[in-house]
């Protein structure tokens, strides 16, 4: 009986090594981010198989679907539409482009096996430092467990990461932050053509956008005690941002100046405030005093989703606006 | 051998194929893939190392940890292909100069 969910198990890793195989070695970029985006998939089942269900949430709506979305946005800026161009100077283009690819595409063969023996021997170091390391070690759940009452949510995942650990949820909405501003320095926003987006885009956005948005409505609520949260939400609102953008809608130009911006700070200023704000209530940095801890954390969570959710959609369309 | 360290060696077989790919391939966005899969991998041990002891409750801390992960890959992710167009319009090229090659 036990063997059953290790087989499935077994086979569900040697897929996940497979896809990485083939979407790192594939010869054609679009059939590689399809693979990638399928490993991303697959992981997603692993993480519910390690009843990580948050981690689950996470990696399919962020790490397969707005990275996959981000994948073939750039991919399709890197290789310009055939119809566009002269359909002889595109097939020279092309033939051209695959000769130097076929010489420069990867590094020579010696090259490659040496990479390959020493990386070998590093994982092999690497595995037996994960085998001498696998002695059944309690961790920090009981800590967590022990101190859950005063965190102001029921679900430990999310006390970890908007009370216990908080800096690291602090930053990693600055660092969100920054990478938009990377990008928004880096280009502005394509201007898009008015076209009509298809009529069956057009129909399943005005019908998958507001559900989308009442998922993350949900998922942040649930969070304080289930798997859900500030994350997972942002994720579900960007990408309902990212369908609302194919499928033609756009901001008006009147919100996309300090409106626009004032959502995405909203998260980090929010949290940064509280943060600070409580020094003021004899607390240390970040310390919520004791009964105010739900209402600072459902604040921190529902800004954060607001601007989770905006970054992530800014960061598709890729460019100031 | 359990479920746990089977995607715990799963892990560490990612972080090899992701490191090989990165150091092997040339185009920026296979780069961009294989960090994408070196990060999937250590997520991977990571959660699996919080899982050693048989039967008991995920650790929520690593769980935490590997959330937050995921959200800075993305955003990483997002820069790294921003910086790759803007090379790609700034001197048509989707690769790094190699001075070590005689191309």
């Amino acid at each position: 009986m036990s063997l059953l969910p290790l087989a499935i198990d077994l086979v569900l890793a040697l897929t996940l090594l497979w896809l990485a195989w083939r979407a790192l070695n594939s010869p054609d970029l679009f059939r590689a981010v399809v693979l990638f985006i399928a490993l991303g998939l697959v992981l997603g089942l692993v993480w519910v198989r390690l009843d990580a269900v948050d981690i689950a949430l996470a990696e399919i709506a962020l790490g397969a679907g707005v990275t996959g979305a981000l994948l073939l946005a750039a991919l399709a800026k890197l290789q310009p539409a055939a119809s566009q161009t002269d359909e002889l100077q595109t097939a020279e283009l092309q033939t051209a482009e695959l000769q130097t690819d076929q010489a420069a595409v990867m590094a020579p063969i010696a090259l490659r096996l040496f990479i390959a023996l020493l990386l070998l021997a590093f994982l092999a170091g690497l595995g037996f430092a994960v085998w001498q390391l696998w002695v059944p070690a309690p961790g920090l759940s009981n800590l967590v467990e022990a101190r859950l009452d005063e965190s102001g949510v029921a679900y430990p995942v999310t006390a970890v990461l908007l009370n216990f650990r908080g800096y690291d949820t602090l930053l990693e909405l600055a660092v969100l932050l920054l990478a938009l501003i990377g990008v928004w320095s880096l280009s502005t926003a394509p201007h898009l053509g008015d076209e009509e987006p298809e009529p069956a885009l057009a129909a399943l956005s005005r019908l998958l956008a507001p559900l989308m948005i009442l998922v993350a409505a949900y998922l942040v609520w649930v969070g304080a005690y289930a798997p859900g949260g500030a994350f997972q939400a942002g994720s579900v609102l960007g990408a309902a941002g990212v369908l609302l953008r194919l499928s033609g809608w756009r901001l008006s130009l009147s919100a996309t100046g300090w409106p626009l911006r004032l959502v995405l700070v909203l998260g980090v200023a929010v949290f940064a405030f509280i943060g600070l704000a409580v020094i003021g209530f004899d607390q240390p940095l970040l310390g919520y005093p004791p009964g105010w801890a739900k209402p600072a954390i459902l604040a921190i969570e529902l800004a954060a989703t607001l601007s989770i959710g905006a970054i992530l959609a800014a960061l598709f369309i890729g460019g100031r606006p | 051998m359990s479920s746990v360290l089977v995607f715990a060696l799963a892990g560490l077989g990612l972080i090899g194929l992701g490191l090989y790919g990165l150091l092997v391939q040339r185009h920026l966005l296979r780069k961009v893939l294989a960090f994408n899969v070196i990060s999937s991998g250590i997520f991977l041990l990571l959660a699996g190392l919080a899982r050693r002891a048989p039967g008991a409750e995920p650790d929520p801390v690593p769980q935490a940890m590997v959330l937050t992960g995921i959200v800075v890959a993305v955003a990483a992710t997002a820069l790294a292909l921003a910086m790759m167009l803007a090379l790609r319009s700034a001197t048509g090229r989707t690769r790094l100069e190699d001075h070590g090659d005689e191309d």
